[in-house]
């Protein structure tokens, strides 16, 4: 029987949450959480659990790499697999840089899966299979079957079919194939073409993918003279969180007066952010909305000065429709004090 | 939202841990933080050593946005 070895984060693996993500790679014989339910759909043994923090990976890419590779050296295994990683953005980013390591050094097929909106699908889409995943763990089994079947299909070597077909994102490799209508490019694209001046639906056989990108604004010409605002997605608010910002997945956002103060004082401000450990953001909020040292900067005379709000929300789970949707409420409010300039803190 | 402060027109610069999500985002100006949960002040450290990391990386961040980027720059930090 073919074997197969799956990477896991701290949670999936049972170590712990956010307190944990700091744990370094260990490699565990047998199945541990999700690698049981994987392996009733796998026609392979899975041998091995890897399990590696979040944090640990994010921090020190190369560190863990190496070692799991190390892990990995002189192990038979046919196939790897990491996740599903669903929409936790550093879980599928250390899932994509596994993988991607994996594959390269040991040359066996690699799957994972994530949601869209997952930075990881964006960053390895083109190096390795991921499968369209859900947006949370309530997605498990339906992710652990897709993930499955590609892989299953790998393992015995049989012809992987276009990413939309088999369910997986898009890798950008183009294939030369025999259609069965035998129709000609040349007919294609004048039928296209027709659709197209008809304003009929039609569908292209190369979409352009969309980057998003923004020109560079220009910069601030005399700092000592700038209006500079402070913006984080590390959930720093009042203790009361007068907004009720939400944990997670947020869709509300807070701006908090910091008129008087120097910095921001553990007891009246701490975090609300579900994605990472809150207790160094608790103890000294500055940590992620370093309020002291731009107040220093403003007395300093080396900025002109701090814009009296700073403005917070979570940044775990956001979508980034959401996040884009607060910052285009947050913007008037900039504006209107004539803001110059902004540093945004993200966790 | 990095993208859109600045469509709107503001210089901002993106403190982040996860430099490669900074950039695959496209934030166009980043200096990175020590680490997800406490960015700009290790709780292993003293005070002083914390306060002197955050005074030096917000400094950078208030440098970078006086810099005339032609692309996306990560800005070096030396503590």
């Amino acid at each position: 029987m073919a074997k197969a070895i799956l990477y896991l984060n701290q949670f999936f693996g049972q170590i712990g949450g956010e307190d944990k993500a700091d744990v370094g790679s260990s490699i565990h014989e047998g199945l541990i959480g999700p690698a049981m339910e994987l392996d009733k759909h796998l026609d392979a043994e899975i041998t091995h659990t890897v399990i590696c923090g979040d944090n640990f990976m994010g921090s020190n890419t190369e560190e863990a790499i190496n070692t799991i590779l190390g892990f990995l050296e002189g192990k038979q295994f046919d196939i790897f697999l990491a996740g599903p990683a669903f929409q936790a953005g550093r879980y599928g980013i250390a899932c994509g840089h596994i993988c991607k390591a994996v594959k390269d050094k040991f040359n066996v097929p690699v799957v994972t899966s994530m949601h869209e909106e997952n930075p990881g699908v964006e960053m390895f889409k083109k190096d390795i299979y991921i499968m369209k995943g859900g947006n949370s763990a309530a997605k498990m089994r339906q992710d652990i079957k897709s993930m499955a079947s590609l892989a299953n299909k790998l393992i015995r070597k049989e012809t992987i079919l276009e990413a939309a077909q088999e369910g997986y994102y898009s890798r950008g490799v183009r294939h030369q194939v025999w259609r069965d209508d035998k129709k000609p490019a040349a007919d294609r694209v004048v039928e296209m073409l027709i659709k197209k001046v008809n304003g009929e639906p039609y569908e292209t056989e190369l979409p352009v993918p969309k980057m998003d990108r923004v020109s560079i604004a220009p910069p601030i010409a005399d700092l000592s003279k700038a209006n500079i605002a402070l913006v984080t997605s590390g959930g720093i608010v009042p203790v009361d969180n007068p907004d009720r910002i939400q944990s997670a997945s947020a869709t509300r956002w807070g701006r908090y007066n910091t008129e008087g103060t120097d910095d921001l004082q553990k007891g009246d401000y701490k975090t609300i952010h579900a994605g990472y450990d809150p207790a160094a953001a608790d103890d000294d909020p500055d940590r992620v909305a370093p309020v002291d040292a731009l107040k220093a900067y403003e007395k300093e005379g080396i900025i002109g000065r701090l814009h009296k709000y700073f403005y917070s929300t979570v940044g775990t789970g956001t979508t980034q429709a959401e996040a884009a949707r607060m910052a285009k409420e947050m913007i008037p409010h900039l504006k209107e004090d004539n803001v110059d300039g902004i540093i945004l803190t993200s966790t | 939202m990095v993208k859109e402060f600045e469509r709107a027109g503001f210089p901002i610069v993106q403190m982040a841990n996860l430099i490669p999500v900074a950039k695959s985002i496209g934030s166009n100006r980043i200096v990175p933080t020590i680490s997800i949960p406490y960015p700009l002040g290790d709780p292993g450290t003293d005070k002083e050593q914390q306060w002197k990391l955050r005074y030096h990386r917000v400094g950078v961040a208030l440098e970078a946005l006086t810099t005339d980027a032609k692309e996306q720059t990560v800005f070096k930090v030396k503590i």
